[in-house]
């Protein structure tokens, strides 16, 4: 049993920090730093230093383009960017449909798409949920009904996020509405989203924010050759992309980086005169936190390790994403409990980048109520984590 | 990276869990934990034979490993076939402070020889009434004169006190009743007519005694006055070894919650059918594999510096603690009221599990150890 890593994984390690170091703007790590909104500009900026590195695919093989990293070396790549402060690449293109492209695809979409991919020309939406498939995901109702050398598609997906930056949409839809199981009824379509009919209409989330959608179809047009594997083949690409190697799913990175935050701002923070981290009730608060994370990374390592052997992980994965999204919201519940009445006053304009305005308490106090809002997502997003306990519940346990 | 174990110690992994799964059944292990001793000799030679107290100690004291990776493997298998023989108490807490003290060397290698071969039990008299889990508090003192250490105190809980044949007992020759400075180790004879043992049986099973030192002779271990990194090491190995076996017991539990939430039926179904109970048990796998997380780490650091040490070790410990209760007593409620009877195994694992928490330092006594330690890191 060794638990540190080797000296090549090592040099890896260093060989992405100083490349972050060096290329990574300090505009841009000043507003993730800040939780100002990215734009997507920004996330274009950003992508586009991937590019030119060629580290945009760093999941896929490298015949494909991808790096051909080991599970150890994306873990490392995950973290170094979130230390770091770069923004998150937008999973749907590269970390989602090229993998599925790679399996499932025609030759002429492997050719056309993926390419596209690799240079960040597409931004790609997921169309998965809708409002009356949540966790039942099967029970989709958005309909493609063939229609000479074209699919007719009527319905309405939802919670995509950034579909209003998107130009191309892939979706679950159901093209045999009379098969025996609702799972054998879906197909994969890849759709431009500026074909008619199409509309994207935001959702307001809790915090106020604008990152999700809304995407109604009524009459589009696809032409069949956008259809991805066989008609009637869908279920079984959500699932491939389910099972895909998740190793960044207990976001080991983010509650390291929040945990850091929170130290600092309880080193800050006052309590009768004394700096609040030295309270002993709220000093123990952090340090069970801490001890979870101390041992939700070996964890996940372990995971990452056996990935790296060939083990894919299954339902460990359903594990790790319940357990780190309890530690990223416990994180965030205490960063705002930290900052006491100062997380109450919320000033929308202050996460726009060039706000030189007057915070009513410490500056880093703003985003932290918004912040703990808007991380209860995590145990909803992805197979919320009721789904999580009943996959471990059927695949580790055997009920 | 690498979680794999060496060959040589999956081969030990193996030889402990075969032999304690073959020869342990709840039954014998009721009647030994029962008997006046709390465990039984036979078996502990059979345990020596096969090499399993050697692999908890290093090769200077004659064994042939002792590191923190030997002690959670062999400890986690002692946990899971809820083992009375006495492991913590002879070959980590009576033997470490012999090795420390030069092993060999300094002329323990008969002792050391006895120990790994199963014919010679130790015990450590550290905690005093009133000491709760302090590791510098030791009220219990030694004075020299014409070369011979007599000792007066009373120590309190000690785990075998009753059968050790050599008593390992802490002492202060100076300095103020907590401070770190001033604490020696003394080998005393039990049958030293300045010795008075006052033993009782342990609820999770084993035997434990009061000891009250009247001008008792003792040997020094190590120099005096300079024992308490000693004692803080040991103490620290001990941690480790029950946080690993506290994951034993609670894998073993947990299987045997498993397999009863799919026999017993209720409403014409098996009680496992209710999604409520299926996500407990989620929920308990989840926390048990946090621990092996993290008592996988504490055991790969315990041979470092000592903040890393400590801290790791507090870190498994106190979450040996959390886990454990929440384990236990999922184990009982599942079980119905059948989880309320002597009779099943599965309510003296619970037992076992929420015990351990009392060895060492508990969960809260750790948190805070883990706090005081984290502070260089932060």
């Amino acid at each position: 049993m060794e638990l540190s890593y080797t000296q090549d994984e090592i040099a890896f390690r260093d060989e992405v920090r100083a490349w972050l170091a060096k290329r990574l703007s300090k505009r841009l790590v000043n507003k993730v730093r800040k939780a100002q909104r990215l734009t997507k500009a920004d996330y274009k900026e950003w992508h586009a230093l991937l590019v030119e590195r060629g580290w945009m695919a760093w999941h896929w093989p490298v015949e494909h383009g991808g790096t051909g990293w080991t599970p150890v070396q994306k873990h490392i790549f995950e973290e170094e960017m979130i230390a770091a402060g770069a923004p998150r690449i937008i999973p749907f293109g590269v970390n989602m449909l090229g993998p599925v492209l790679i399996e499932f695809g025609s030759q002429a979409q492997k050719d056309y798409y993926l390419p596209r991919i690799l240079n960040d020309e597409d931004w790609w939406a997921q169309g998965y949920s809708e409002p009356g498939a949540g966790s039942d995901l099967a029970s989709l109702k958005t309909s493609a009904v063939r229609d000479g050398g074209d699919y007719v598609v009527n319905g309405q997906k939802t919670w995509t996020t950034l579909a209003h930056f998107a130009n191309r949409i892939f979706c679950l839809v159901r093209t045999g509405p009379d098969a025996p199981k609702p799972q054998q009824g879906i197909s994969f379509l890849l759709m431009e989203m500026d074909t008619p009919g199409i509309e994207v209409r935001p959702i307001y989330t809790l915090e106020g924010e604008h990152e999700v959608n809304e995407v109604f179809f009524s009459d589009v047009r696809v032409p069949v050759e956008n259809l991805v594997g066989e008609e009637n083949q869908g279920w079984t690409i959500a699932k491939y992309l389910l099972n895909y190697e998740r190793t960044g799913i207990a976001g080991v990175g983010f509650s390291k980086q929040s945990l850091g935050a929170l130290r600092k701002i309880a080193q800050t923070e006052q309590k009768d005169g004394r700096p609040l981290a030295d309270d002993p009730h709220f000093a123990a608060r952090i340090a069970r936190l801490e001890i979870d994370l101390l041992a939700m990374e070996i964890f996940n390592l372990r995971v990452v390790a056996a990935a790296g052997e060939g083990k894919l992980p299954g339902a460990e994965s359903s594990l790790l994403k319940i357990k780190g999204t309890q530690v990223r919201q416990e994180a965030t519940d205490l960063m705002r409990r930290a900052v006491g009445p100062y997380a109450a006053p919320d000033l929308p304009e202050a996460f726009d980048e060039g706000w030189n305005g007057q915070a009513p308490g410490p500056d880093y106090a703003l985003p932290l109520a918004r912040g703990y809002f808007n991380m209860r997502k995590t145990s909803i997003y992805g197979g919320s984590n009721e789904i999580q306990r009943n996959i471990v519940a059927k695949h580790l346990l055997g009920f | 990276m690498d979680f794999n174990l060496s060959d040589e110690r999956r081969m030990l992994q193996e030889t402990a869990r075969r032999m304690i799964r073959e020869t342990y059944p709840i039954e014998k292990r009721h009647d030994f934990a029962r008997s006046e001793k709390g465990f039984s000799a036979d078996i502990w030679r059979d345990f020596a034979e096969l090499g399993l107290v050697g692999a908890l100690l290093p090769a200077q004291a004659g064994g042939y490993g002792g590191t923190g990776e030997d002690i959670a493997l062999v400890f986690e298998e002692v946990g899971r076939g809820l083992v009375v023989e006495p492991f913590l108490a002879t070959a980590i807490l009576g033997a470490w402070p012999l090795c420390e003290a030069g092993g060999a060397e300094a002329g323990d290698a008969g002792t050391l020889e006895a120990v790994i071969e199963g014919r010679h039990l130790l015990a450590l008299a550290h905690g005093e009434p009133g000491s709760r889990y302090s590791l510098a508090q030791v009220k219990t003192q030694a004075t020299e004169s014409g070369g011979i250490w007599r000792i007066s105190g009373v120590k309190s809980v000690v785990l075998n006190g009753d059968t050790a044949d050599d008593l390992i007992v802490s002492a202060r020759i100076a300095g103020a009743a907590e401070a770190q400075d001033g604490l020696a180790l003394f080998r005393v004879d039990p049958k030293d007519e300045g010795v008075a043992r006052r033993s009782y049986a342990l609820i999770d099973g084993g035997a434990a005694a009061d000891i009250t030192l009247g001008e008792a002779i003792g040997t020094p271990i190590g120099a005096p006055g300079e024992a308490y990194p000693v004692i803080e090491r040991t103490i620290a190995r001990a941690a480790l070894a029950a946080a690993a076996q506290a994951l034993g017991a609670m894998e073993a539990a947990k299987d045997l919650t498993l397999d009863f939430l799919k026999t017993r039926t209720q409403f014409g179904k098996p009680i496992g059918a209710n999604q409520v109970l299926q996500h407990r048990m989620v929920d308990m796998l989840i926390e048990i594999e946090q621990l092996r997380s993290c008592v996988m780490l504490a055991a790969s650091t315990l041979e470092a510096g000592r903040e890393t040490r400590e801290r790791n070790v507090s870190a498994a410990k106190h979450l040996a603690g959390r886990v454990g209760r929440q384990v236990a007593e999922e184990v009982i409620q599942m079980h119905g009221g059948v989880g309320m009877t002597w009779e099943l195994a599965a309510p003296h694992y619970a037992k076992r599990i929420v015990m351990i928490d009392h060895l060492f330092g508990d969960t809260d006594h750790h948190l805070e150890r883990f706090i005081h330690f984290s502070k260089g890191a932060a």
